[in-house]
């Protein structure tokens, strides 16, 4: 009751303040007889996790509008992408959601491999599978255990990037590289699953279940957690769709969109999970809606490693996927398509295509043209940040500051995705 | 791949479109376009990689977005993208839109496109049916100078407000076009 009428008090002064100012209210004012205050809310900040900015309007500490500012890394990734040959386009995409790098390399992988009709052997996608899988719960971990942070929790945070750092070993053993993965290739994986990534893997999903349930008992039904979360910055499930909101924001408003159910890619339709949703999209829904994907993407893993088919691990396709190295050494052909595929001269499609995955943060989609040059003729990409971050905006009116860190946070917006 | 030696009769490959249940969702959802908004509005209809595509020309747009909004049977709810696209060589078609729209009810995925001159690029906004729509065209204003009438805010949103051009089209190469050690006489651009 006392928030609502605080709310009604501030939309009072929201609609006297533009009257004032002729029906339009100007963010960079600091109008001293309404005693507002224009607060810079970054572009850095600790608490923003990223490099964007929000202008807020405060009247004491509740805000009255936010205009957000973003760009600040835009790294022109769709005009790059103009220039470079299908592999060479993988490393781009590694920096956009940098917490959930797989994914969207797979994510590529994958429309590319539409573009060219190219089947993947079922090895090859169950391994996919196993490692999105794992990058959603690094990313989920990173997503949860910060709004832990901002809540003034650090333990939570510091246990759990511990299970992250595993997961992170995980990939070395599978790619190489820890953060931005260059995972896999067009046609498959660049090497099969080795058995130390097996044992790693195995060991891992034995241990981390237990540090999951300590991390829920520490904050699921924790009073002070509670009092900080609940209710705050909810939104409607009409709201969110017309906002764009997809993956966990959105089935925390009560919608169980799913990319990965909806329309199933490299063999989700194989196993078995479940869409948790929330009721209403509030910060403690998202959380818990993150919380439980973790448990349904362990599920997955579980199933996929006990199921893991014999046979290949990439596609018989010479023309697009890279020989081996040994082979280039010592046979004509395997240096032939070597050079061929690193030059670009492959022969791709004149077509267009469109491909999403269920990412981190909701479906990532990415729209290739190709006029059957060595480059895209454009690529698009639908970066759920970038479309559902608009809201925030509307969201945090009426709110605190203190609140705002926590639905910036709950929000998981990652600065990499959001500019591109 | 095709095995020639197997070539199917029509009639064949006929039923073999009407089993598929994407061809068939197309096809109900080409019919309900056309019942609503006439034949004639469409141009180049066709189904790459089982999306259905449609052109149509940037007065309809509009309509089309609101009228499968308002739809009761197939329910095109949901903004997926949209995006700016440029191609320099035809001739007062030069830039283009693209939509991408999501039935969620029924998991049918739509593109429409609609091309007009780069003398003249006015769109009208979609921010009065989805509220995602405003970045989505400012992005587009930014990267191909996209002008959407009735837009509430249309400013730069990536790049800085002070550029004077809009950097995806095509007549603005990604390396300085004065260098000459990178040029390739075999591979191309």
């Amino acid at each position: 009751m006392a928030v609502n009428d605080a709310l009604a008090g501030t939309h009072k002064i929201i609609e006297e303040a533009k009257e004032q100012q002729g029906g339009q209210l100007v963010p960079t004012l600091n109008d001293f007889s309404q005693e507002l205050t224009t607060l810079n809310l970054g572009p850095t900040h600790p608490a923003t996790h990223g490099i964007f900015q929000n202008i807020l309007q405060m009247d004491g500490e509740r805000i009255i509008s936010g205009v957000p500012t973003i760009g600040y890394i835009h790294r022109a990734f769709e005009k790059i992408a103009e220039r470079r040959p299908f592999y060479q386009i993988t490393p781009l995409t590694d920096r956009m959601n940098y917490c959930s790098s797989p994914i969207n390399n797979m994510g590529w992988h994958m429309t590319v491999e539409k573009l060219l009709g190219v089947t993947v052997p079922k090895r090859a996608q169950y391994i996919r599978v196993i490692m999105m899988e794992l990058a959603r719960i690094a990313d989920h971990l990173i997503c949860n255990s910060i709004l832990g942070v901002d809540t003034g929790a650090f333990t939570g945070f510091l246990y759990v990037f511990q299970e992250r750092e595993k997961i992170y070993e995980i990939y070395e053993e599978v790619c190489g590289s820890r953060l931005t993965t260059n995972m896999g290739r067009v046609g498959g994986m660049e090497r099969d699953l080795s058995p130390v990534a097996i044992e790693k893997l195995r060991k891992w999903l034995k241990e981390f279940p237990a540090v999951m349930k300590e991390f829920e008992a520490m904050f699921n039904r924790n009073r002070i957690f509670m009092d900080r979360v609940v209710n705050v910055g909810p939104i409607t499930a009409e709201k969110a769709l017309n906002y764009g909101f997809t993956g966990p924001n959105l089935r925390a408003a009560g919608v169980d969109y799913d990319v990965r159910v909806m329309n199933p890619y490299s063999s989700y339709e194989d196993f078995e999970f479940d869409i948790p949703v929330g009721t209403n999209g509030d910060t403690y829904d998202r959380f818990i809606v993150r919380n439980e994907e973790i448990w349904q993407s362990l599920r997955i893993i579980n199933q996929a490693l006990d199921r893991l088919p014999d046979g290949p691990f990439h596609a018989d396709a010479p023309h697009y996927y890279l020989p081996p190295k040994q082979a280039v050494y010592k046979n004509m052909e395997a240096l032939i398509y070597h050079f061929k595929i690193i030059m670009g001269e492959i022969d791709a499609p004149v077509g267009e295509v469109y491909h999403s995955v269920e990412g981190g943060n909701g479906e990532l989609g990415f729209y290739l043209v190709s006029d059957g040059g060595r480059t895209p003729y454009r690529l698009h990409f639908r970066r759920p940040c970038f479309i559902y971050y608009q809201a925030y905006s509307e969201m945090v009116v009426g709110t605190s500051l203190s609140d705002a860190i926590v639905i910036l946070s709950s929000m998981n917006v990652i600065a990499g995705e959001l500019d591109a | 791949m095709a095995d020639p030696t197997k070539e199917e009769s029509p009639a064949a490959q006929e039923t073999a479109a009407a089993l598929d249940p994407t061809a068939q969702q197309n096809a109900q959802v080409l019919a309900l376009l056309h019942s609503l908004f006439g034949e004639a509005t469409f141009t180049d209809v066709h189904e790459p990689y089982g999306l259905l595509t449609v052109t149509t020309k940037r007065e309809h747009i509009h309509n089309i977005v609101a009228g499968l909004q308002q739809d009761e049977t197939l329910k095109f709810h949901f903004l997926t993208t949209m995006c700016g696209i440029n191609y320099p060589e035809n001739l007062n078609q030069e830039l283009g839109m693209i939509y991408h729209l999501h039935s969620l009810v029924h998991n049918v995925r739509l593109r429409i496109k609609i091309f007009f001159p780069l003398a003249d690029p006015v769109v009208p906004t979609l921010t009065d049916l989805y509220a995602t729509a405003n970045w989505m065209e400012r992005e587009a204003y930014d990267f191909f100078g996209v002008i959407f009438t009735g837009h509430p805010n249309l400013r730069r949103i990536l790049n800085v407000e002070d550029m004077d051009y809009h950097p995806m089209r095509r007549q603005y190469p990604l390396e300085d076009g004065t260098r000459e050690d990178k040029t390739d006489l075999f591979f191309g651009r």
